[in-house]
């Protein structure tokens, strides 16, 4: 059987089973398509929340980001997971007992203005929106490699079924298939890393794997590693970091931005009970950690096996002839993800690192250049073969590559049409619609959402890079600080709320602009961002913490200057503060 | 006693001391043993490398899975103790 078609019966099996789960779950009423019915296990819903989290950046990405930085990367780690600290004991379990469909809903009640409602709308909806195209564009990659269509129609068959089951279904039948693509997506990520950790370690569980001893050499991992790529003029793979403080902005700036991503919030609204979330979050953070603490050793373990590949007599031998070079190679390059060019004409993929540092190594031994330039992203993707895994396990790895994407994007899509049919059309545009007419409005938006969400993925605006640090900054600095006030503070007014949520939300995109262009238009950068160039060394996409002080700042300030909120929003601030009568999520 | 609290008053003072106790953890085991004092703890030797880049790369999440559920347990059990469970 050709890989084709082994890819073909993964994917389309997993697809088969997302479409037939839709069928079963259908939402008949708002609070079916908003919060699933608001009956969803905790122990499910944190697994939904898993997958509803992680998405191609996290499957395709993070370990690839992750071998290339070495230590200095471990801020994804620490920050896509340590914001589930935050969202379990700061927000989840009060927005829950609060009770209602939407975050600006929150937003817009506890701040008594529908001003503050429209901001968080409006930043939810960026937010959304520009991590959606990052996710459309994640499977259209997965399918142009392993399906062999074009990108185009690879993001058509995405979007195809992302419609049938997102907009029949509504949360119930999200929540119900992203359960099973947690499954798929888990399965497809922990078998090869089971089998390199074999090969490399001996080691069957790969977390520890990453701090047993290398089987060739005899001597520990990640002390190989280290050797290999100082050879190559890299900085050793678990060197610390000059700039602690960015390292420390940005873990918390990614930190605070998860728990601030509505579309993770709402996967909260749908469990039973108070109680139920905060079990939740903590599944979700088990279900979570067993990727998270997978991928690192996935780095390590393929940053190794790559450089192996090209120096197969070690980093002081010659590197393999072009002519020799495995099939994966090939693969790879027609997708221009890897790309050779040699620039020494002696036929040989010399790889390592450009600087002035490693120069005189290099023309020594008579290199001109780096001539091997391998995409991050493929790394994922390329491992099962870099490390000569059989074919099925490279179907798998489409698959979960594609349930990661997919279950996102459903996640994503979902809060956008949420945020359109239940805070603009019915809570300020007509809030005399039926229920049955909301219903449709959702179905509608959620349709109009896809349509945009493939548009976009199939031309991608030229920030796609970008985009990431945009929805944790704004995540970071309007959504999380609004809702914690909301919920710690019942002197917040809403004059404090709205000049806080804007004047933090300003700041992180004045700074962000000011180094990666403005509005993301190319060129128009005031800075080239380089560390020099950054405010105190805080990078643009470190910035998002700052920013959230900002708005704290700002919103106590104007509060304490403005009168303090009427009873009734005092009351409710109480009353979210306790589980007692919180009930299944209020109808309204 | 003067000016006693009602009893809502002294479970939401419980809460936030445990999320406070919480939040110390949290930030000790990412910013502190991860981050700010790994040069500190360079001379503990795990598995090839030093106990801050275990930490960045794996102590700390497991150290976020512990305290997620020690909250999670210990805010269900004082809910029952106020009486304020659903």
């Amino acid at each position: 059987m050709s890989q084709f078609v082994i890819n073909f019966l993964f994917v389309g099996a997993s697809f088969a089973l997302y479409i037939g789960i839709a069928i079963w779950a259908r939402a008949g009423s708002t609070k079916e398509f908003y919060v699933a019915g608001g009956g969803v296990h905790p122990v499910l819903n944190g697994m939904a929340t898993a997958a509803d989290w992680m998405s191609a950046a996290s499957f395709i990405s993070m370990a690839g980001l992750i071998a290339a930085g070495g230590y200095a990367n471990s801020s994804f780690l620490m920050g896509w997971t340590g914001g589930y600290v935050l969202l379990a004991m700061l927000l989840a379990p009060y927005l829950r007992k609060f009770g209602k469909y939407t975050v600006p809903d929150f937003i817009g009640d506890r701040f008594y203005s529908s001003g503050a409602r429209l901001v968080a709308v409006a930043c939810l909806i960026i937010a959304s929106t520009t991590y959606v195209i990052g996710q459309m564009t994640g499977a259209g990659v997965a399918f142009s490699r392993f399906l062999e269509v074009s990108n185009d129609i690879g993001l058509l068959i995405a979007a195809v079924v992302v419609f049938l089951y997102a907009v029949l279904g509504g949360m119930k039948g999200i929540t119900y298939t992203q359960v099973a693509q947690y499954v798929v997506l888990i399965i497809a990520y922990t078998i090869p890393a089971i089998y390199i950790s074999l090969q490399l370690t001996d080691t069957f569980l790969p977390p520890i794997g990453l701090f047993s001893n290398h089987v060739e050499s005899g001597i520990p991992l990640l002390e190989k590693l280290d050797q290999v790529v100082r050879e190559l003029g890299f900085r050793d793979y678990t060197a610390d970091v000059d700039n602690k403080l960015n390292m420390v902005l940005f873990t918390l700036s990614l930190m605070i931005g998860t728990a601030g991503l509505p579309h993770v919030i709402i996967r909260f609204f749908t469990v039973p009970k108070v109680a139920d979330a905060r079990w939740s979050a903590g599944w979700a953070l088990v279900f979570i950690a067993l990727l998270y603490l997978t991928a690192p050793a996935v780095a390590s373990m393929a940053r190794l096996n790559l450089l192996t590949t090209i120096y197969p007599n070690g980093p002081t031998e010659q590197p393999i002839g072009y002519a020799e070079r495995p099939d994966w190679i090939k693969n790879w390059e027609t997708t221009g993800l890897i790309k050779f060019q040699d620039k020494n004409g002696d036929g040989r993929i010399e790889l390592y690192n450009d600087s002035p540092a490693f120069a005189a190594t290099a023309a020594e031994r008579g290199w001109n250049g780096n001539e091997l330039s391998v995409n991050n992203d493929i790394l994922v993707l390329a491992n099962p073969e870099i490390a000569n895994l059989p074919g099925w396990v490279v179907g798998l790895i489409a698959a979960g590559g594609l349930a990661a994407a997919l279950s996102t994007a459903a996640g994503l899509l979902l809060a956008i049409s949420s945020a359109v049919s239940h805070d603009l059309i019915k809570g300020t545009i007509n809030p005399n619609i039926s229920d049955r007419g909301e219903l449709l409005a959702a179905r509608i938006s959620m349709g109009v959402a896809i349509a945009v969400a493939t548009y976009l993925g199939m031309h991608p605006p030229g920030f796609a890079a970008q985009v990431v640090a945009l929805a944790f900054g704004i995540a970071a600095a309007s959504i999380f600080p609004a809702l914690m006030m909301g919920i710690f503070s019942k002197r917040i007014n809403n004059k404090g709320a709205i000049a806080g949520m804007l004047a933090g939300l300003g700041c992180t995109l004045v700074y962000i602009f000011l180094f990666l262009g403005w509005f993301f238009i190319p060129g128009t950068a005031s800075y080239t961002n380089t560390p020099d160039n950054w405010l105190f060394g805080i990078s643009p996409l470190s910035f998002g913490a700052i920013g959230a002080a900002i708005n704290f700042i700002v919103a106590f300030t104007v509060s304490s200057m403005t009168e303090a909120p009427p009873k009734h929003i005092q009351d409710l601030v109480e009353s979210v503060r306790y589980p007692q009568g919180a009930g299944r999520a209020v109808d309204h | 006693m003067s000016n006693p609290k009602s009893n809502a008053e002294k479970y939401w003072q419980a809460n936030l001391r445990l999320i406070l106790g919480c939040l110390v953890v949290w930030a000790l085991a990412s910013y502190g043993g991860a981050i700010l004092l790994r040069p500190l703890l360079s001379s503990i030797h795990i598995g090839g490398t030093d106990l801050g880049f275990w930490f960045a790369q794996q102590g700390s999440m497991l150290v976020f899975i512990a305290i997620t559920f020690f909250y999670a347990w210990r805010m269900n059990k004082l809910d029952k103790e106020f009486g304020l469970e659903e």
